[in-house]
């Protein structure tokens, strides 16, 4: 390949209007990359101020208010504008053609808006944290949001709203894009895990995003034109808000952590050069994990004052959602059984991301189990909780991801030495900042506080200094994988010896992703065989 | 045909492919509003069973009258739209663009008549905030009642305006001659959005305008 | 030498002991899962690491028998935590007979308690070991939650509702009270303490706050001076319905239907007075709202209440 120039996406042209105007699904993905990183160093910016001011338990770094705006802010900018489009926008956007054959998602147009919608939704709250921020919480309980709040809650409200459409046409993008665009030979269960899993994810954004931003837009109204919907002073019901309001955001939960899933399938898959065991279960376990996690918003108000019964139910489906998790763990952990294991550094990633979201998955089964849930509800036990899954879960899928697929993207080679060290670097930074929580939480200590009793301080210093670790484990990637960049060795079309279609194509891949139509004749991780077995390519060139 | 070359875009084999793909994304879009409706639907439902005197006394100050002549209309309108692509599937292309042009105006004529509406509750001060005036001792539930009809009826309308400005471009191109029986997938994705709108006013209808009428 | 580092909160409700049982079995499952999945990970990973580039893994398509196991036996596990949490639940939200009734209002940003003798206390709870209380409990402005870790119990307080919480302490002594549902600027210091008192110190406790007027005397004055009597009589001859023995029973609705006179009934009767109207009484009562407090409306309550007793008394005499 050397010397040779070889025409691919990033070098057909040049020049910033060739980049904000694309419509190749590729270059969109690195618009999505650059902003959600843009978003995530500005939520770690937040996470990092609440992290200092709690080293002591007095509140003397910042003021409550501020401190209130920064938590809220934090939760605002790493929900919506960084975990819900992290995998989907960026990988998704990027891998979900190749893997199924295509030359593009099945509407371009439409996904470079996408991109747009994502942005103005981003500079809306922006502007609301410039303006002064707001100080709700993430999940904008009614009547604080709605009347009692003096911050710029329409503002950010309008942001979400925006920022809702761009994941719902992301999704039916994917959904119509996987349905009628795969490659002759792809059937449904040749398709990789990676695309089943947004599949499922595809699904919430299409029936759970709308209810959220409806919900938003009422409270938005109620703000700016007075409607009393959730306002207990003329009759209205706060409650029903956060009926509404989980309704979305508990599936929300799993948008972040479904593709995560599909990740760590392929990098499990990858450098085990195994399939995966029990495919069909995996895939199937995705589906599930979307439906049931339509039916469970409820356990997030056992202590409400929602009905004992209600309770029960909420309770009991949300034990069944975690049947299919735990489903999906085993078989990882069974796929590693007799394969040919090696420790890249995405397959580091992958293996902390197991025992991460173990924990993860565990704890969510104490929040499920009612009596408990009452003790631990609005604590740090809870925080703790659902970090494990979105942070150590779904940023650490992401990063492994990102390292996994780096060659494809850039056709340069990571510094894997570099690399391992800040996956080990990020594994136990997480769990230093996290874990001290679940502690913290049982104690007593209530999220959200601002000022808090002596005898925390201790854990809460651990878990500052574990973030500062974490935060060392974050920035290095950024460090190295921009370096790799110019640096890197240049990467061949598959450099992991992995099977997929993506690995079929140059690195990176041209244009239209296959100079022919791939053809398929085997199910996803056909490591049995070679790869000029399972995938042929016709002689017509597409025009 | 050169034609269908033309229209067929990069990412798809061939244009049936093509057309299958906007169908299905009409359908999922859908999909989506029924869930953004929903929302709403459920909220009011919820409300309407603990407030149902108050639903029902509030209901009484719609004017049923102006709510049947606007349901006819869109009703009517979804005919026009239907016969619009009836003519693009037939290579009509006056019917396709007066069929265009009509639902046009049925909407227009909708939308007036809900202004008009809107004015006059202006007027008569059964706009939810502070300016909210209702008689009786069934106040606060009234005006729970309004800020739903308000809401729902708001976003219909927005619905409404986005389909009236799709049809616009429609209509534009149609007239270059763009649509044939050939390829008209705009056409019909465009006529299975607006008879979702008409059909969430049918839903609206009733559950707003005839709701408790006789309590 | 744990005083700066506690990794156990203090047991101080006949609710801890269970909750902790709930929490040990949890955890016990989870370290046997965890490890499982880590040893394996762990042996899989070392003895099936990659020896040369060129080694092929032999494909294993799955196994049925195994994909049901680890379904069925954590399935199996999870409707054990199921029940045994929502028998606790269920338990939590029961308050015993013959609990000691405390009124509790929750506002931006602090605590008002009034005990039915009349005392009433900012951001702290005073309450006799060995008893249980149940708190009836009403916020004025946005959500709170009233918890106490050392009893392992929470309940949001929520605006126009009442909600209840109860415990049983076992042990005297001075407890956090944290509010759990984000509330404002000051969120963090809605805090204060629950007293619990040996029941001789919590009688003399009462002794030295008593104002003379206990909350059902409160209540009756209010009663008399809203004009309540004029239309509410001994007798059902008046405008409005008879109140005494009222609390706790069925009314028959004007246009059908019933409605269980509990504290929320009446709250929305004083406020909201045509929202349920009583059978055979024209709906003529104005509302009673911006005329009286929270505080006030729970003192009526507890006169209301009160009259039940009183009547039951006559009858039993």
């Amino acid at each position: 390949m050397n010397g040779e120039r070889r025409e691919h996406y990033l070098n057909v042209n040049y020049g910033v209007r060739s980049w904000l105007l694309t419509t190749d699904h590729k270059r969109i993905a690195w618009l999505y990359l650059v902003s959600i990183t843009f978003f995530f160093f500005v939520g770690g910016f937040f996470a990092t101020m609440i992290r200092l001011e709690l080293l002591t338990p007095q509140g003397d770094l910042v003021q409550s208010e501020t401190y209130n705006k920064l938590f809220t802010m934090h939760g605002v900018t790493m929900v919506f504008f960084f975990l819900i489009p992290a995998i989907p926008a960026v990988l998704g956007n990027f891998l979900i053609p190749m893997m199924i054959g295509a030359r593009d998602l099945a509407f371009p147009r439409l996904n470079l808006a996408s991109w747009y919608i994502f942005i103005v939704g981003g500079l809306f709250t922006l502007a609301a944290s410039a303006a002064g921020g707001v100080d709700t919480g993430w999940t904008f309980y009614t009547p604080y949001s709605s009347i009692y709040s003096n911050t710029h809650v329409a503002l950010t409200v309008v942001g979400i709203f925006v920022t809702g459409f761009s994941s719902i046409l992301t999704g039916l993008n994917f959904i119509v894009t996987i349905h009628k665009m795969r490659a002759p030979g792809l059937t449904w269960f040749r398709l990789p895990l990676f695309v089943w899993s947004h599949y499922a994810t595809s699904v919430i954004f299409i029936l759970g995003t709308p209810v959220l931003a409806i919900t938003l837009v009422l409270v938005g109204l109620e703000r700016i034109f007075g409607l009393g919907i959730f306002d207990p002073a003329r009759g209205g019901d706060p409650v029903l808000f956060q009926h509404l309001f989980w309704f979305y955001s508990h599936p929300a939960v799993y948008i972040m952590i479904l593709p995560a899933m599909g990740v760590v399938s392929e990098l499990i898959a990858g450098f085990s050069r195994k399939r995966i065991f029990g495919y069909t279960f995996v895939a199937f376990a995705s589906l599930a994990i979307a439906v049931i996690g339509f039916l469970v918003w409820g356990h997030h108000m056992f202590v409400s004052g929602q009905s004992v019964h209600a309770g029960l139910v909420f309770s009991l489906l949300s034990f069944l959602v975690a049947i299919p998790s735990a489903i999906k763990v085993f078989n990882w952990t069974a796929t590693l059984y007799k394969g040919s294991i090696s420790y890249d550094a995405p397959m580091l990633y992958g293996l902390g991301f197991i025992g991460v979201f173990t924990i993860g998955g565990l704890t969510g089964l104490f929040l499920a189990t009612l009596g408990f849930d009452v003790h631990v509800h609005d604590t740090y036990f809870v925080v703790a909780h659902f970090h494990y899954i979105m942070v150590g879960g779904s940023v650490m899928a992401y990063l492994g991801g990102i390292h996994y697929w780096w060659p494809k993207m850039t056709g340069r080679i990571y510094p894997e030495i570099w690399a391992r060290l800040a996956a080990l670097i990020v594994f136990l930074g997480f769990n230093l900042t996290f874990f001290p929580q679940f502690v913290l939480g049982y104690l007593g200590m209530p999220r959200r506080y601002h000022i808090y009793p002596p005898e925390f301080q201790v854990l809460n210093v651990m878990s500052s200094a574990g973030a500062s670790i974490l935060a060392v484990g974050y920035v290095l990637p950024l460090v190295y994988l921009i370096w790799s960049l110019r640096y890197g060795a240049v990467a061949g079309k598959n450099p992991w010896g992995a099977r997929g279609l993506e690995w079929e194509t140059g690195s990176p891949p041209p244009t239209n992703n296959f100079d022919t139509t791939p053809r398929v004749t085997a199910g996803a991780y056909a490591y049995e065989k070679e790869p000029g077995e399972v995938y042929s390519f016709g002689k017509t060139a597409h025009v | 045909m050169s034609d269908a070359a033309a229209v067929q875009q990069h990412q798809f084999d061939d244009l049936e492919q093509q057309h299958e793909a906007a169908w299905i994304g009409m359908w999922i879009f859908i999909a989506t509003e029924v869930m953004f409706f929903g929302g709403m639907f459920t909220g009011y439902i919820f409300y309407r069973s603990a407030y149902a005197q108050g639903f029902a006394g509030a209901s009484n100050r719609l004017d049923v009258w102006l709510g049947a002549i606007n349901t006819a209309v869109l009703i009517g309108s979804s005919f026009t739209m239907a016969l619009a692509v009836h003519g693009a599937e037939t290579n009509k292309r006056k019917l396709l663009v007066n069929g265009l042009l009509l639902t046009i105006l049925l909407g227009s004529v909708f939308l007036g008549i809900k202004f008009f509406e809107y004015h006059h509750k202006f007027e008569e001060h059964l706009v939810p905030g502070s300016s909210f005036r209702f008689e009786g001792p069934l106040a606060r539930p009234a005006e729970i009642f309004f800020s739903f009809y308000f809401a729902m009826t708001g976003m219909h309308a927005l619905h409404m305006v986005i389909g009236i400005g799709m049809l616009s471009v429609l209509v534009f191109q149609a007239r270059r001659g763009r649509y044939s029986a050939a390829y008209f997938t705009p056409v019909e994705i465009t006529g299975l959005y607006w008879h979702f709108v008409d059909i969430v006013w049918i839903f609206l209808f009733p559950l707003l305008y005839l709701v408790g009428r006789h309590l | 030498m744990f005083q700066n580092l506690p990794l156990f909160p203090e047991q101080a409700s006949t609710m801890a002991p269970r909750v902790d049982a709930l929490l040990y079995f949890l955890t016990a499952v989870s370290i046997f899962f965890a490890s499982l999945i880590f040893i394996f990970i762990v042996v899989f990973a070392v003895k099936y690491r990659r020896r040369s580039d060129a080694e092929k893994a032999p494909q294993i398509e799955g196994s049925i028998p195994l994909e049901i196991f680890w379904s069925v036996v954590p399935l199996g596990i999870t409707m054990v935590m199921f029940i045994w949490g929502a028998l606790v639940y269920f338990d939590m939200s029961s308050p015993p007979a013959g609990a000691l009734e405390i009124n509790l209002v929750g506002r931006q940003w602090m605590w008002k308690a009034q005990h039915a003798e009349g005392q009433s206390e900012i951001n702290e709870l005073h309450v006799p070991a060995g008893l249980p209380v149940r708190l009836t409990m009403t916020s004025e402005d946005v959500i709170h939650s009233y918890f106490v870790p050392a009893f392992r119990i929470k309940m949001d307080v929520l605006p126009a509702r009442y909600t209840t919480i109860w415990f049983h302490p076992t042990k005297a002594g001075e407890y956090r009270l944290f509010c759990a549902e984000y509330c404002g600027t000051l969120h963090s210091g809605m805090i204060g303490r629950v007293v619990v008192m040996e029941p001789a110190d919590y009688q003399r406790w009462l002794g030295e706050g008593a104002t003379g007027t206990s909350m059902a005397e409160a209540g009756a004055e209010l009663f008399r001076r809203l004009g309540c009597g004029v239309c509410h009589r001994a007798s059902d001859t008046g405008q409005g319905p008879a109140l005494a023995g009222l609390f706790g029973k069925s009314v028959k609705l004007e246009g059908g239907g019933s409605a269980l006179a509990d504290e929320g009934y009446i709250r929305e009767s004083i406020l909201e007075p045509h929202a349920k109207v009583v059978a055979g009484f024209p709906p003529v009562m104005p509302t009673f709202k911006g005329l009286v407090s929270e505080d006030g409306i729970l003192q009526i309550i507890a006169y209301l209440k009160s009259l039940r007793k009183e009547e039951r008394a006559r009858a039993e005499r």
